[in-house]
């Protein structure tokens, strides 16, 4: 055996999820079925606000094939409210959120009644049969008039539409000055308001929830993230004892945030299925999708930088409104407040003040989105910054850096309160300049501006950072979370020498069991095809906290490190009996205990066989290598990067089009390069997607008018340029694997790089700035408009077909 | 109606309600649950397959009028345990994450390919737009289809030439879609 093993971690290793997917042998959830499978079709609320009157199920319960009707009255003791996990404030208001609603529909799309028929089809066209009678109630849609006094309230039993006030003000927390003196000896201030349009998720693979009572443990197949707290929160909801309750994630297409919840439909799914006694499935069409899974940002920006003449920022003071839409769902108010820590981003503030109303509307629920948070954060303060430096007629970069903190400043504990671990904004962004030919590039700016060439050129910097690894539990705490932030894992050693890992990550797209092999192949020595990594299900995995928040290989693959640590530290006990020695002198590498000075080893496989076997083992020592271990992660991770952006704005049609995006991200140590890269390219997809293409657009009767993919521009092969990337790495220190998390990088640096090159493109117009999505329209408003328009909305909204408002509805 | 299709080399009767789509009848009565459902406005290109040949969204295609046609679908693609040679290449360049759009993309891809043995970055872009992805911002998959197309090249170009042709990928009805 050779001692010259290439390590597993840092290697391009193409995936091993990929033999399934690429060959169509794969689990999705509306692929599976079981005996006497019954179907499930929801019949959804068309207005937004209304008080049910009236609801005739009785033509319906008599169509071909239906088995049962369910009304939310019908299950109204049984469906509970669907769980929030994040009371933000300790007055924070909620109504009840029933699945079916029983008296009022809060939102066009809410759930009224169930058809459960033996097949979809029939299902569905029972649905027609039923009767609605509905006394409409005024709609509340803009989020300034939904805290004015005299609003009309979503929730009458609450009598307001404020959920809950959050606040971080660094004086009162003793982490930094008072906000309101640095604006007050301030000698430049920047004051803006920006909105954060209302996002879709939108997943490729339509949500589904399959639910089998006929076992012992009735079974619960659901496209989810979040196995382990879904079968939580399922019996609590419902009253199903958790130990009746199995639920598996199998093959699940794309998250994003958007299967972070509990909805609605698994809920009912579990209830009609217990009911019956008979197996049920539901799976959602993409319009149905759009409009009543839980939609994303949707925020409005009040925001006040102080800062001296030479560029030195002095004070940062956020005001936000954030839309909850009608209920709070799973982690709804916590959204806003994940941003509270990332307005300050890279840069040295002194002073600081958050404050965000969390407030209800007739909507779709908002709820995580790629980022949650953070990207909206990031996006303020990012496009602050190039508005300071038009002001002071500096170059962004140079003045960027001028309040960045300096790589040898590391830990640095901002004026949040939080540890910044490690990071080198120099490097990357010396890196990212060069890849990008900033200084060529800025010069045919200047030479296009001097030739009033109608293509302009606009150069856009973003340099963020993120917090990732959710969470240190005690700070969930701190935040009134109703979970820790642990993560679970287990290594089994098999008596073939073959490696189960266990692990309560829930990968849906990401790559887990293609790293995690990397990371225990090197640490047990053994070949990563002799590594099998199980999730998604609560028998075989039993313990865990799931995906989200770009937390799985901080917090998930550390646990599983930390399991491995435990199985070569029974194994060496056995070892050094086997070879007669003490355990201090043996060592352990690429796999094989070796007794320090000699020639003497056995490899950790043969011990497996012999614990196994088990015929001679130390005294007291138990016949397992098997070890399980939670880790609780002690601190954030914060990866970093420098994102530029060139646009070509044609300043007689208000087109953009992305001539050059170049992003150097720090992530820390990386397991998986192409995998890191993946995430990357996906990460900007979205974030340049929220620049210049998306919108959920409600109407002003409150409907979703972007309601299918022919409304809602997610961007194709031809809307997307091609990205150059690159990396730098400075290990993380507050974890021993030295990794950072990438999932949300590219999605929270990409929107402000985009709309910052598009702002600079035409900033001579008296453009400052320019409503999201930047859509042809809005651009040529604005560069038409002059300084009095160009904060205005423009001349219609971003969301295609189904915008007919030029205010996008909301604002 | 009673039908006859051929899917990936196995005849199929089956009798099918007028309204039944394409898809459902592949997912639901044959049982090749590979080709999947992203959308229901033709948007996504995630149900994908090959009829007579041609790649169309199975969503938009009703199940009688496939009567008599040959259908070949991803999960007809590998031979004798053999990946096809654009299922490697979007193994080798890592061009799917979650996989979902991955069958529509690689039938989609196919097809492109057969009307364009030697595409530009643009044109495979081109060629793909009517095919969603949300995972991988699609550089991967173009990247793909472009080495893809160098494998399936019968007498590969020497080393080092990489003039480009100026050949734009054209849709034809079925093949596609605009968005």
């Amino acid at each position: 055996m050779t001692a010259t093993i290439e390590p597993e971690v840092g290697r391009a290793r193409p995936r091993k999820e990929d033999a399934r997917l690429v060959t169509g042998r794969t689990r999705w959830t509306d692929n599976l079925t079981v005996p006497g499978l019954l179907h499930l079709a929801f019949l959804r609320s068309p207005v937004a606000h209304a008080k049910i009157t009236s609801i005739d199920v009785e033509a319906a319960r008599r169509a071909p094939g239906v088995v049962a009707v369910f009304t939310g009255r019908d299950i109204a003791d049984a469906q509970g409210s669907l769980p929030c996990a994040w009371p933000v404030t300790a007055d924070q208001v909620a109504p009840a959120a029933p699945s079916l609603a029983v008296d009022q529909v809060n939102f066009a799309g809410e759930a009224v009644a169930v058809v459960v028929a033996r097949g979809k089809a029939e299902a569905h066209d029972a649905l027609e049969a039923i009767d609605v009678d509905y006394d409409e109630l005024p709609v509340v849609l803009d989020l300034r008039a939904a805290i004015a006094e005299d609003a009309d309230v979503v929730h009458p039993d609450l009598g307001t539409n404020r959920s809950a006030h959050w606040v971080f003000d660094s004086a009162e927390a003793g982490t930094g000055g008072d906000v309101e003196q640095a604006i007050a000896e301030a000698e430049v201030l920047i004051e803006r308001t920006y909105r954060q349009q209302r996002l879709i998720p939108a997943f490729m693979e339509p949500r589904s929830v399959l639910v089998d009572p006929t076992g012992e443990q009735t079974t619960v197949w659901s496209a989810t993230q979040i196995p382990h707290i879904l079968r939580l929160m399922l019996a609590l909801t419902t009253g199903v004892p958790e130990h009746k309750l199995r639920v598996i994630a199998p093959d699940v297409g794309g998250g994003f945030g958007g299967k972070l919840q509990v909805t609605p439909e698994e809920v009912v799914a579990l209830v009609v299925a217990t009911r019956l006694g008979k197996p049920v499935k539901w799976t959602e069409s993409r319009s149905e999708s759009l409009l009543s899974a839980h939609h994303g940002r949707d925020q409005l920006q009040r925001l006040t930088l102080a800062a001296r003449r030479d560029g030195t920022v002095t004070g940062l003071k956020v005001d936000l409104l954030a839309d909850m839409g009608a209920y709070l769902r799973l982690v709804t108010p916590g959204v806003p407040i994940l941003g509270a820590f990332m307005f300050n981003a890279i840069y040295k503030f002194p002073a600081y003040r958050f404050a965000c109303t969390n407030v209800f509307t007739t909507k779709t629920p908002t709820d995580a989105y790629r980022g949650a948070g953070r990207p909206e954060a990031t996006f303020a303060i990012e496009r602050l910054m190039d508005e300071l430096a038009a002001e002071l007629g500096r170059d962004p970069i140079e003045l960027r850096e001028q309040n960045w903190i300096k790589h040898d400043e590391f830990p640095f504990t901002t004026v949040c309160g939080l540890e910044y671990d490690s990071g080198n904004y120099e490097a990357a962004t010396a890196r990212a300049k060069e890849l990008f030919g900033y200084d060529e590039l800025r010069a045919e700016q200047r030479e296009r501006r001097d030739r009033g060439d109608s293509v302009q050129l606009g150069i856009g910097t973003s340099t963020f950072t993120e917090m990732c690894g959710l969470a240190p539990s005690r700070v969930l705490g701190s935040l009134s979370y109703g979970a820790g932030g642990w993560e679970h894992a287990a290594i089994r050693m098999l008596p073939s020498g073959k490696v189960e890992v266990v692990t309560g990550s829930s990968a849906h797209g990401q790559g887990h069991e293609t790293a995690w092999s990397q990371i225990v192949a090197d640490q047990l020595g053994v070949p990563f095809e002799d590594v099998e990594v199980l999730h998604g299900d609560t028998q075989s995995s039993p313990k865990g906290l799931d995906t989200y928040g770009s937390r799985s290989l901080t917090v998930g693959a550390m646990a599983v490190l930390k399991a491995g640590e435990k199985v070569i530290r029974k194994a060496r006990r056995v070892a050094a009996h086997m070879m007669e020695c003490a355990e201090d002198d043996l060592e352990f590498t690429g796999g094989r205990f070796t007794v320090r000075g000699t020639e003497r080893s056995t490899g950790i496989t043969e011990v497996a066989l012999a614990v196994f076997a088990a015929h001679d083992l130390p005294d007291g020592v138990e016949p397992s290598l098997d070890s399980a271990a939670t880790f609780d992660p002690d601190n954030f991770s914060f990866p970093h990067g420098t994102h530029l952006c060139a646009v070509e704005v044609d300043t007689e049609t208000g087109f953009v089009k992305i001539r050059k995006y170049v992003c150097v991200d720090d992530v820390g140590v990386v397991v998986n390069p192409v995998i890191v890269e993946g995430q990357v390219h996906g990460g900007l997809a979205q974030g340049i997607a929220q620049a210049l293409y998306e919108e959920a657009v409600h109407d002003e009767s409150g409907t979703l008018t972007t309601g299918t993919f022919a409304d809602y521009l997610l961007p194709s092969a031809v809307d997307l340029p091609h990205f150059d990337t690159d990396r730098t790495e400075t290990p993380s220190t507050t974890n021993q694997l030295g990794v950072k998390g990438v999932g949300e990088a590219g999605t929270i640096a990409s929107t402000p790089a985009v709309v910052n090159a598009v702002v600079d493109a035409v900033r001579h117009f008296g453009v400052d700035d320019i409503q999201m999505p930047c859509t042809p329209m809005r651009v040529w408003t604005a560069i038409n408009g002059g300084p009095t328009d160009a904060g205005g909305p423009g001349g219609e909204a971003g969301g295609g077909l189904g915008s007919i408002d030029s205010t996008g509805g909301a604002l | 109606m009673r039908i006859t299709v051929t899917v990936d080399g196995t005849t199929y009767r089956d009798e099918v309600a007028p309204r039944q789509l394409l898809v459902h009848h592949l997912r639901e009565a044959i049982g090749k649950t590979g080709t999947v459902v992203g959308c229901d406005t033709s948007n996504c290109g995630a149900c994908t397959v090959h009829l007579d040949g041609q790649s169309v969204k199975s969503c938009s295609v009703l199940a009688v009028q496939a009567d008599g046609a040959e259908i070949t679908t991803v999960e007809g693609l590998a031979r004798d345990g053999v990946l096809h040679p654009l299922q490697q290449a979007f193994h080798d360049n890592h061009a799917l994450q979650c996989g979902f759009c991955t069958p529509g993309m690689i039938m989609q891809s196919i097809d492109l390919l057969a009307d364009n043995p030697d595409p530009d970055e643009q044109a495979v872009r081109h060629g793909l737009k009517g095919n969603l992805c949300r995972c991988t911002g699609y550089q991967n998959i173009v990247r793909a289809v472009l080495d893809a197309a160098q494998r399936l090249r019968p007498d590969p170009a020497p080393t080092g030439a990489t003039e480009a042709t100026e050949a734009t990928a054209t849709p034809g009805e079925l093949v596609g879609g605009e968005r």
